[in-house]
């Protein structure tokens, strides 16, 4: 009975973490951009590896290698988001621009605005 | 039987990720691709392991890991700086 717990556990556990890669890797080929495709690397690397490596550990009962996998999942789960924030640091640093529509015009109109109506309400203040 | 099916999902990905490392327009994005693609070989040893019933095959996962993380930013550096930190050979 609890053979079969376990089993049906690691099972889902696996099963979730097959999910997550399938997602992640399609979001890899289907998103527009360097920064987009960050969230589906940051998705394959964190939730389908934990998920995963969690249902490896459940399947193999507590031992040096469930541990060894253990200490894998952990350095994945901190290094990966380092790794991705690094790129997207380069990628900025080196001049990528993210794509979509009126992302560099939009930010000098919108500002002249908010200054006009800060000027009226000051104005109806006094 | 959910370790065969975690592998064979495994190499799908894989192989979407080498699509990406293809056609990918800048650099960064084949970066990208290449560290998914070394978090997909570490899963893959790790399940391959699994199904051979070797379980020895973890530790050569781990030392992927960190041969993955320390690559990136090695290639990383080299794209921002132009070398590794040696200042004989830095670009002027």
């Amino acid at each position: 009975m609890m053979d079969m717990l376990l089993l049906v556990l690691s099972g889902l556990s696996i099963a979730i973490g097959v999910i997550a890669l399938l997602i992640g890797s399609l979001g890899l080929i289907k998103l527009p951009d360097v920064y987009c495709r960050i969230h589906a690397v940051g998705m394959i690397d964190t939730a389908g590896a934990s998920f995963i490596i969690l249902g490896m550990i459940i399947h193999q009962g507590f031992s040096l290698v469930s541990f060894k996998l253990a200490l894998i999942g952990v350095f994945l789960f901190f290094t990966s988001p380092i790794a991705t924030h690094a790129v997207a640091q380069v990628a900025h640093k080196m001049g990528v621009k993210p794509a979509g529509r009126n992302l560099v015009k939009a930010a000098p109109t919108k500002k002249a605005p908010t200054k006009k109506v800060n000027a009226k309400s000051a104005k109806g203040k006094s | 039987m959910m370790m065969i099916v975690a592998i064979t999902a495994c190499a799908v990905c894989l192989v979407m990720a080498l699509v990406r490392t293809a056609l990918g327009p800048t650099a960064f994005d084949r970066v990208l691709a290449v560290n998914a693609i070394g978090t997909l070989v570490i899963l893959g040893i790790a399940l391959h392991g699994f199904i051979m019933e070797r379980p020895e095959f973890v530790d050569i996962a781990l030392l992927y890991a960190i041969l993955n993380f320390i690559g990136t930013f090695a290639v990383l550096k080299i794209f921002s700086t132009g070398s590794l930190g040696d200042q004989s050979t830095r670009a002027k």
